[in-house]
């Protein structure tokens, strides 16, 4: 099964930890990707900051452009991957690995993706 | 633990109530099976569960009036497979399917119970358990798809509108399938983690039961032999798992004591009970169980739980407890569960132990976490009451009837204050 794999952070949080913690997580995230590499697709990418966010949403007579992300939500997306693994333990123990989740405000979401 | 034998279930025929009985043990036993099996065939567990149920249904209509059937694991197989079949056709998948559900050499384990072969209803029931689906759900989806109630017994043993029931259950179900959430048991760091929620799904079932028994619903299912049919079950399946014995143990000391603890729906706290009413083979029977998952020298919060009511167990009447002991288990207990309940039980011992105002001392320090909970303003009242603060003591007991929603704890704190 194909799963989204979207890394969330909460950037105040983030800011709050200390800056070898950070670095050094972020380190070990080249490897995590090296590691699963085999279920990785070809789609995944890390994102701008939310800041660079732009929201088209209905509207009235057209649909409204906005600045910024989806939500009020102090959680943002930071990335996403595209995996393909047997089911959805499967997908939940290489998330679970993830370095990133050492520090706080950090979460991951997992979707599968709907197959036609 | 096989309840399928031709004549027991014969013997049901004519008395309504016993009949019911029989067949709740009866679907109890069989509907997890067929419910695995027919989800191995059909690859969806929502299809499988709905014909499952569905022959329930006509089950329950059927036998009432004509008996149980000498075979009745075959009966409802058979009747959950043309529900199936019937789906399929409705949903114009017949063509792809019907070659699984037609050959009878596919067909053949379906109508045993699997003597020799794994379990298959452990896979299925760690899929129900899964973290990924809400606790509500997953007692929700235990209760219909392991025990067989229906969705109106499961609302009345919950006190859940029907509603919410179904629609939990079919939210899950659809979660299982579109998510991939894979029905078997985790192996490695994730069997533990797993377990544990099972064995809590199992718990809160047990405590469901309580919130009824002596209430006005009539239950026509009894929802604490349904959650130690499934602790059995678990344990018998899992022996190495000395959480698993232990929940079972825990379960069977609180059966023991069932027949004291409500006598004419009316409950009777644990030191006022008649100890000639308690079941002494059930408690020997936890006992047993008890041990031997001490052998298996893997502590837990079960274990503890089931160690602390064995010290209930132990004594002729209330007043030779050894509180030592149960307070140094409530200690122990707190290195797995800091839970406060499980802090407002502990403090119960400490006023044994300690006096009412070291109890007192501890309860106040709940009080963020527990205010509105009855059973906090239950036990402050006893505090109170034991120092001498007789108004502050009445005003806690009447705070604790105000917020108790279930009728027999009304009653035995109406007794409370009237006295």
């Amino acid at each position: 099964m194909k799963y989204v794999i979207m890394f969330t952070t909460t950037p105040e949080l983030e800011a709050a930890a200390s800056p070898e913690l950070v670095e050094q997580a972020y380190r070990r995230t080249y490897d995590w990707f090296g590691t699963h590499r085999e279920v990785m697709t070809e789609s995944g990418a890390q994102l701008q900051p939310v800041a660079t966010a732009t929201t088209v949403s209905s509207g009235g007579d057209e649909p409204v452009v906005a600045d910024g992300p989806f939500s009020e939500a102090r959680e943002v997306i930071g990335g996403f991957q595209v995996i393909d693994v047997p089911d959805l333990d499967a997908a939940i123990a290489i998330v679970k690995t993830w370095p990133l989740l050492e520090l706080p405000g950090v979460a991951v979401e997992i979707r599968p993706i709907v197959v036609y | 633990m096989n309840g399928t034998d031709g004549a027991a279930a014969q013997s049901g025929r004519g008395d309504a109530a016993a009949s019911d009985h029989l067949l709740a043990s009866v679907i109890r036993e069989e509907s997890a099976r067929i419910v695995a099996a027919l989800t191995r065939w059909l690859g969806s567990l929502d299809l499988a569960e709905e014909s499952v149920a569905e022959a329930i249904e006509e089950a329950v209509r059927e036998w009432r009036t004509r008996g149980v059937p000498p075979n009745p694991g075959g009966w409802l197989t058979q009747a959950a497979r043309h529900n199936a079949l019937d789906r399929l056709r409705r949903e114009k998948r017949y063509r792809e399917k019907l070659a699984l559900l037609a050959d009878p050499a596919e067909a053949a384990p379906l109508t045993g119970t699997g003597t020799g072969e794994p379990d298959e209803r452990l896979p299925l029931l760690f899929g129900c358990c899964h973290p990924a689906i809400s606790p509500d759900a997953q007692l929700a989806l235990t209760l219909r798809a392991i025990c067989g109630l229906t969705t109106a017994q499961i609302a009345r043993a919950t006190l859940t509108p029907e509603s919410t029931v179904a629609q939990r259950i079919v939210r899950a179900k659809r979660k299982i399938g579109a998510t991939g959430i894979p029905l078997r048991i985790p192996e490695g760091s994730e069997r533990a983690a797993r377990l544990d929620i099972v064995l809590t799904v199992v718990s809160v079932m047990y405590n469901e039961a309580h919130l009824v028994a002596g209430g006005d619903a009539a239950a026509d299912r009894d929802l604490a032999d349904d959650a130690v049919w499934l602790a059995r079950v678990v344990a018998h399946e899992l022996p190495r798992e000395a959480e698993a014995q232990g929940l079972l143990a825990l379960l069977l000391f609180h059966r023991a004591r069932e027949g004291a603890r409500a006598v004419d729906g009316e409950l009777v706290l644990l030191a006022d009970q008649d100890r000639a009413r308690w079941d002494r083979r059930l408690i020997a029977e936890a006992q047993a169980v008890l041990e031997k998952a001490a052998k298996l020298r893997r502590p837990g919060r079960w274990q503890l739980h089931a160690a602390i009511a064995a010290c209930h167990s132990d004594t002729r009447d209330g007043g030779d407890t050894d509180w030592l002991q149960v307070l140094t288990l409530y200690d122990m207990l707190l290195a797995y569960d800091r839970s406060p309940v499980v802090r407002l039980n502990r403090a119960v011992a400490l006023a044994e132990v300690d006096g009412p105002q070291a109890a007192l001392d501890e309860v106040d320090a709940l009080g963020r976490a527990l205010t509105g909970y009855h059973l906090w303003h239950a036990v402050r009242a006893r505090m109170l009451r034991l120092l001498g603060r007789r108004d502050e003591a009445m005003a806690e007991d009447l705070r604790a009837l105000e917020l108790t929603a279930n009728e027999a704890e009304r009653r035995l704190l109406e007794a409370r204050v009237d006295r």
